[in-house]
């Protein structure tokens, strides 16, 4: 059903009709799986970093439900309106044209439910703007079209390395479709990850959904986010802001795992990555 | 013998003359209507496409479509359909907002009928009100041609979103000529705005008819008025912004490029300060347009006249110092955030007075479920929807999460592919009678109303969440787990494309009835002065001024 076809200009929104039932059905019956999209799924993926689970909270506990009683608040109205004060019910319309009162409350009523949203508001923002010490820092640089990687070298690193989307041909079972990279990036689980992003050409954005995380690449600037993934897992993230062609085709993939693999692995890409891929050193030298 | 002498007079050109060098407000009005069904419906059928691209995961269309509209290369067509979806992305906004809902909102609804509400013969400059309009058309065929010339190296047009961020905008991203089409495009059309705008604020403020003080204008005219007011204090900004880019296209100028000390933010920034007020300008005459609405088929004043007037003041004052808010994710500090987070959420509160009006005006009412009502209260529903996820939005912190997703992309295509559409559409089927002559099938109008209700929400609503899931906008291709809902988003379009035959076809149908509708087809309700006219209008109106004596809201 999902074949990449490129002759089939006709295939038709008709076709999607008929498709829907089936494909909801089989949408539902997968289950979620963190740090990756759900199929079907209705809602905020499952967060595993507290400005994410701050996030989540935010616009499921505070938004959602003042936003939701406020859209079926007014689409009552207007039923109550159009059925109470139709032609045939009320055929002599009344005068009424001011009730000052009433204006002072439906000024004053929306103001107070925005201060009640900017408090936690304000709170999460701050949260999220201002860095915490961090134990590890990464650089990101966006790159028309995949992420580079670097680890600095006073903390063990030392080395670089691109991150580019697996081809649809190389994909292995359990790999996603056009989130599946060649190069994850590791980080330790549990520690404030600093990250420093930029680009060397266009404006990208480097953005996780199950951290709470988006931040621009930007030429010429270097603007710094943070996370602490509390969960080991692999968390799938994309480019988020136009970039060219290929703006859907570079992935980010970030692996929480343990301390302890942590250094392993950083050991082993110091090996794996030294010289390896000169792109990246001169990307990295030029800024 | 002495009336023909008189008639003669004045000039009536007739045919090609009559349209083509016009300086009568109606005529110029009805091609800007024409222009902008024009440009909606290309920019409707760019929509389709990417809709059909997106019904199922993976690259389908594009490919062809780029061999077919472009010449592409069969060995290079993949990544010209993927540069062509990217194109299509952005000649869709462009239309929609500077060839589909400004022509229509304020050039032809805004020609038509602010001289005559306002007791007036004619705009203040008709010579000026002829550039405007051939500017725009000027435009529309620059904005046409870039989709076929150089962009990106080796692709054809430019593909980088109607906000022509640079790099990607500049030398670095696509250093062919196709965006230098864009920018001269975008200069044209904001100098005929600019021009339009000037006009209307003269005519305004200079031809009122005795007695209509500006608090007695109809809503529609201060809608028009505060909107001319944003065009005429934004559109430089954005003259400027876009020319800072040419010359950095061309003569070697680093305004945006930091390698010569100039910032890509800068670009941002001045975008936004025209861009954010240019939504406004777009909505703003919806807002009137509906207060008219309301208040006729309700058959009352529209409640609280000058707390609705002033909230559209203070939507065009505050809605032109809050454009960093498009920007929260590219790095500003804490207190730019705090700022732009408190400042657009007080938005909502001249919003809400707008819409607790309307619905005001409706209670205690006698209300007729006319067809422009039908559109009205439509209108009303769906801009709230289009108003909460705004006040989500406005919280940078949730921002985060939404920020170039597709949450984005249903907000504001609740506020604006459903609001000002809506709008739109209410204002047509209201005035229709009163250009043309003629009336309408109601039960065509109302089938318009229904499939086009059903479409947007059937395409828009599980956009919501697409973007609650995380998926970027913009994208050609999406994973796999994103493929139910933009498959029903797709499915919508079926109800979209019905609505817009039967909307042809309304319009076919009343030109072949010729069932005339009367000065007035409203009844009591209609109290502005264009159902004191014949309808059509005389060419030449209001030959003795009209005298406003009572409230003529």
């Amino acid at each position: 059903m999902f074949n990449v076809n490129r002759q089939m200009l006709t295939r038709g929104a008709l076709a999607a009709a008929v498709a829907i039932p089936a494909t909801m059905f089989a949408g539902f019956a997968l289950a979620q799986v963190e740090g990756q999209p759900t199929p079907g799924g209705l809602g905020l993926p499952n967060m595993v970093t507290p400005v994410g689970l701050g996030t989540q909270q935010f616009y499921n506990m505070v938004l959602m439900p003042i936003i939701s009683f406020i859209a079926l608040f007014v689409l009552g109205l207007l039923v109550y309106v159009s059925y109470r004060f139709n032609e045939q019910k009320n055929p002599i319309p009344s005068k009424l044209t001011h009730n000052t009162p009433l204006e002072i409350v439906w000024t004053l009523i929306p103001v107070l439910i925005l201060l009640f949203i900017s408090v936690p508001s304000l709170r999460l923002l701050a949260e999220q703007v201002e860095v915490p010490e961090a134990s590890v820092t990464i650089k990101v640089t966006g790159n028309q079209w995949y992420w580079s990687y670097k680890y600095p070298e006073d903390q063990g690193g030392g080395f670089g390395f691109d991150q580019m989307l697996k081809p649809e041909s190389e994909l292995q079972p359990g790999d996603l479709r056009l989130l599946s990279v060649d190069n994850e990036a590791l980080v330790p689980v549990n520690e404030v990850i600093a990250v420093h992003v930029t680009s060397n050409d266009v404006i990208h954005a480097f953005g996780v959904p199950s951290f709470g995380v988006r931040m621009d690449a930007i030429p010429g600037r270097l603007n710094q986010t943070w996370f602490k993934i509390e969960k080991e897992g692999v968390y799938y993230g994309q480019c988020f802001f136009i970039c060219g062609k290929d703006h859907a085709y570079m992935p980010i993939v970030i692996r929480a795992v343990s301390r302890e693999k942590y250094n392993e692995w950083l050991a082993q890409a110091k090996q794996k990555f030294a010289g390896a891929d000169s792109r990246v050193r001169v990307a990295a030298e030029s800024h | 013998m002495a009336s023909s002498t008189m008639a003669g007079a004045h000039d009536h050109p007739r045919g090609l003359r009559r349209f083509l060098f016009s300086t009568n407000h109606k005529d110029i009005g009805t091609l800007y209507i024409i222009l902008g069904s024009i440009g909606g419906v290309i920019g409707f059928l760019l929509s389709l496409g990417m809709r059909l691209e997106l019904a199922y995961p993976g690259v389908q269309i594009f490919p062809g479509l780029a061999e077919l509209l472009q010449g592409a290369d069969p060995s290079m067509a993949l990544d010209a359909g993927k540069n062509l979806y990217n194109v299509f992305i952005t000649v869709h906004g462009v239309l929609m907002i500077f060839f589909m809902a400004m022509p229509i909102l304020i050039g032809g609804f805004g020609n038509w009928f602010v001289p005559i509400m306002i007791g007036a013969p004619d705009m203040a400059f008709p010579r000026l009100n002829n550039i405007s309009f051939w500017l725009l058309v000027s435009s529309l065929v620059l904005a046409v041609i870039s989709m076929f010339v150089e962009g990106a190296p080796g692709m054809k047009g430019f593909g980088g979103g109607w906000t022509f961020y640079p790099p990607l905008s500049s030398n670095t991203g696509s250093p062919g000529p196709a965006m230098d089409f864009v920018i001269l495009a975008l200069h044209l059309a904001g100098a005929s705005s600019i021009l339009g705008a000037i006009n209307f604020i003269t005519t305004i403020f200079n031809m009122r008819a005795p007695g209509m003080t500006l608090h007695k204008m109809p809503l529609f005219v201060w809608s028009i008025l505060v909107t001319a007011f944003l065009l005429l204090l934004v559109l430089p900004v954005l003259a400027g912004c876009v020319t800072m880019l040419l010359t950095d296209r061309n003569f070697g100028t680093m305004f945006y490029d930091p390698a010569g000390g100039g910032d890509p933010l800068l670009f941002q920034h001045l975008l936004w300060f025209f861009g954010h007020p240019e939504v406004y300008i777009v909505i703003l005459p919806g807002f009137g347009i509906i207060s008219q609405i309301v208040s006729t088929f309700s058959k009352k004043p529209v409640f609280g006249y000058l707390g609705m007037a002033y909230a559209m003041v203070s939507i065009g004052v505050l809605g032109s110092i809050v454009w960093a808010h498009h920007m929260y994710t590219v790095g500003m500090s804490l207190n730019a955030q705090r700022y732009f987070t408190l400042a657009t959420m007080v938005i909502a509160v001249p919003t809400g007075i707008k819409i607790f009006s309307w619905i005001a005006t409706m209670w205690g009412g006698s209300i007729s479920f006319r067809a422009p009502m039908v559109w009205a209260i439509g209108f009303i529903f769906v801009f709230t929807m289009g108003g909460i996820t705004g006040v989500v939005l406005a919280n940078a912190s949730a921002d985060k999460q939404f920020h170039e997703g597709y949450y984005v992309v249903a907000h504001f295509h609740y506020t604006l592919s459903l609001g000002a559409v809506f709008a739109l559409y209410a204002g047509f089927y209201y005035w229709f009678p009163k250009m043309t002559g003629y009336m309408y099938s109601e039960t065509l109008a109302k089938a318009n109303f229904w499939l086009l209700f059903i479409g947007v929400n059937v395409v828009f609503f599980p956009q919501h969440f697409l973007g609650l899931g995380g998926m970027p906008r913009r994208y050609i291709d999406y994973p796999d787990a994103y493929a139910l809902w933009n498959l029903v988003s797709s499915s919508g379009m079926i109800f979209v494309t019905l609505s817009l035959v039967v909307w042809f076809y309304a319009i076919i149908e009343a030109f072949m009835k010729k069932r005339l509708a009367g000065a007035n087809p409203w009844g009591v309700g209609a109290t502005t002065l264009e159902w004191t006219l014949s309808s059509p209008p005389p060419f030449h109106q209001f030959q003795v001024l009209p005298r406003i004596t009572g409230a003529s809201r």
